[in-house]
């Protein structure tokens, strides 16, 4: 027998840049639909891709609150990089799907309903980062754990091979090491890579299942050694020190309940456009709404599940109104869920710190900054209500 | 919406205007017959020269008021349309024509017209719904066609339309085109913009021009301070703002505060 096939999960090999052709090679023949990195219209976007020439080699990108520039690196790095706009949530749960479709032809009988059928090929993600195995532990939590589960999500994500690159070159909005979701993946994934340039262009894999390491088979690589394993901590732990922002997340959740009348909220609403960006490239947001559709000609009716947003005045319309008319209080209800009821109905917090509502929020509002200004003046305005 | 086995009487009216959002409803080529089937075309000039008498059940109004005489044509249209929809950005705002109405068309007629005499019209172009009341606005210049025949499908089940008021930003993510402003620096008004259009600028690489009108909420001062930081001087987001839309009171009072 070949020793590659007999690879257990936690074991740790390399191989160099064409293996990674190799890899992407492998996922294809073995029936995945590959989705990977790739430069697209200045960014680095999600997208199918057919071979590793697709890959976002030697670019990196820079981000700050609001900006966001592509940029050559100088050197050929596939994965110097952080985040870009899109996040696997544009895979698992589209921004447009359609649920079902109803026929009822006039004088047979009662309407048939077919439910929309699963992808033909189970997707493999190709680099996501550990922030977006988080937010996808996350909308695993919401989407398919509850009493409810979302059928069409479950569908995508069943049997989707995920490959995670550990993050080397954290972005200007990432704050993943103060959340505690990065830069280096601890579980969740079928390979973990590690993009090494010192000593050699090389990959550093561990295995995380049994079908990593059935994949990594067709890869070809070679035992990990002593100097492989600490270039790639090596990689990591840099990146811990050069994350853009951090976030004191200490009490969080308190410290948003007790501040809902903060100054904060009616400053950040001056700057606040309630375009729903935020939500659109949050990797965790979830809320959708469904949309009936109807053909005019045949009487047949389908309904599609699309993205919503909790900044639009729809989405809090109930009898009466909208609840949430202000641009303040919808700001507080995002922030303030993000961050703090979230762990009261999910058990963990709704942010992984990957940073992408403060890169493209037009506007550049920082939840990083927002949080620290209520945490400055903690409480104040609340006790002086409550008194 | 009318008694069984009749169908509704649709009308297709027009006030100051192109005519192109008449021409997104014959454009609508794979839903027309369907539309057409479902519904009595009862007064449409631009499609056919036959015409049946009121009341409607529909009445789809393009254009602006711009004339005393469409000023009150617009009333008797009301007393006999059940639901009036307007449809397009003059309908809905006033249109480009509503340039002059931060300036003063007697000083533009002699430079247009070459026997302004013959010129007999208002100082302002406003939108139907300053005269009459309004049970639904298209926006657009010209108006979606998808949103269109969502309105006409929805009308004929007798459910309510989905027309979002959210921003462009909401489409253009779903697309998943990368923010031209953020990515490229390029000044967009799809933040204050109504969707519907598909954030078709942004997906060829340019910013959004606003021809849906104002979102739902839009945040004129916050977009005002996002464009000069961008290094777009005032008076180039007035000239933004003054365009399809410029009377849509959102757009109108920014500018104005703009130009102060």
């Amino acid at each position: 027998m070949d020793p590659e096939t007999r690879m257990l999960p936690g074991e740790v090999r390399v191989f160099d840049p064409a293996g990674l052709e190799r890899l992407v090679e492998a996922l294809v023949e073995a029936g995945y639909r590959v989705l990977g990195p790739t430069v697209r219209d200045g960014a680095i976007v999600l997208d199918e891709i057919a071979s590793a020439g697709e890959l976002p080699h030697g670019w990196t990108a820079e981000q700050d609150a609001a900006r966001y520039r592509l940029r050559r690196r100088d050197d050929d790095a596939m994965f110097g990089w952080a985040v870009g706009p899109h996040s696997w949530k544009q895979h698992f749960l589209p921004a447009r799907a359609r649920l079902w479709r109803a026929a009822a032809p006039a004088g047979q009988g009662p309407p048939t309903i077919e439910e929309e059928p699963p992808p033909e090929r189970p997707l493999a993600l190709l680099a996501a980062r550990p922030c977006d195995l988080h937010a996808i532990a996350i909308q695993d939590r919401v989407l398919l754990e509850g009493r409810y589960v979302e059928r069409d999500y479950a569908l995508r994500r069943r049997d989707a091979f995920v490959v995670v690159v550990n993050c080397g070159v954290p972005g200007g909005s990432c704050f993943c090491a103060s959340m505690g979701t990065g830069p280096r993946a601890e579980r969740g994934y079928d390979l973990a890579l590690t993009e090494v340039l010192d000593g050699g262009h090389r990959f550093v894999v561990e295995v995380g299942s049994a079908r990593g390491a059935e994949l990594l088979a067709a890869v070809g690589t070679s035992p990990a050694r002593e100097e492989d394993l600490a270039a790639a901590h090596a990689v990591t732990d840099e990146a811990v020190f050069r994350m853009g922002r951090s976030l004191d997340t200490a009490g969080l959740p308190e410290l948003l309940a007790a501040n809902l009348e903060h100054p904060r909220f009616a400053e950040v609403a001056e700057r606040c456009l309630t375009c729903g960006n935020c939500t659109a490239v949050c990797p965790t947001c979830f809320c959708t709404s469904v949309e009936d559709v109807n053909d005019l000609a045949d009487g047949s009716a389908e309904r599609w599940r699309v993205w919503d947003t909790c900044f639009s005045i729809d989405y809090s319309t109930i009898h009466g109104g909208s609840v949430r008319r202000s641009s303040r209080a919808r700001y507080r209800q995002w922030l303030t869920h993000k961050f703090g009821t979230w762990v009261d109905q999910f058990g963990t917090s709704g942010c992984v710190g990957c940073g992408r509502c403060i890169t493209w929020c037009p506007v550049g509002i920082d939840v990083t900054e927002e949080l620290a200004a209520i945490r400055a003046r903690d409480g104040e305005v609340d006790r002086a209500l409550a008194r | 919406m009318t008694s069984v086995g009749s169908k509704p009487k649709l009308a297709v009216w027009k006030f100051a205007s192109c005519d192109g959002c008449q021409l997104t409803f014959l454009d609508c080529e794979d839903e027309l017959l369907a539309m057409a089937e479902g519904m009595e075309i009862a007064y449409f000039p631009e499609a056919t020269s036959a015409e049946v008498e009121g009341p409607y059940d529909v009445s789809l109004v393009e254009g602006s008021i711009t004339t005393a005489h469409d000023a009150e044509r617009i009333h008797e249209i009301r007393e006999q349309s059940r639901l009036l929809v307007t449809i397009g950005a003059c309908a809905t705002s006033g249109g480009i024509q509503a340039l002059r109405n931060v300036a003063d068309v007697r000083e533009w007629i002699p430079l247009v017209y070459a026997t302004p005499g013959f010129i007999s019209t208002l100082e302002t172009s406003t939108p139907i719904a300053d005269h009459v009341q309004v049970d639904l606005e298209l926006r657009g210049c010209p108006i979606s066609k998808s949103q269109l025949v969502e309105t006409v499908s929805a009308l004929l089940n007798a459910r309510r339309p989905r027309i979002p008021t959210t921003s462009v930003c909401v489409e253009c993510k779903a697309r998943g085109t990368p923010c031209v402003a953020v990515a490229e620096g390029t000044p967009c008004l799809g933040p204050v913009t109504q969707s519907g259009c598909g954030a078709i600028c942004p997906a060829y690489g340019r910013g959004c021009y606003g021809c849906f009108g104002p979102m739902e909420s839009p945040n004129m001062a916050a977009l005002a301070r996002q464009w000069r930081e961008l290094g777009v001087e005032n008076a180039d987001l007035v000239r933004a703002l003054r365009t399809f839309n410029a009377n849509a009171p959102a757009f109108r009072d920014a500018s104005a505060e703009l130009t102060r």
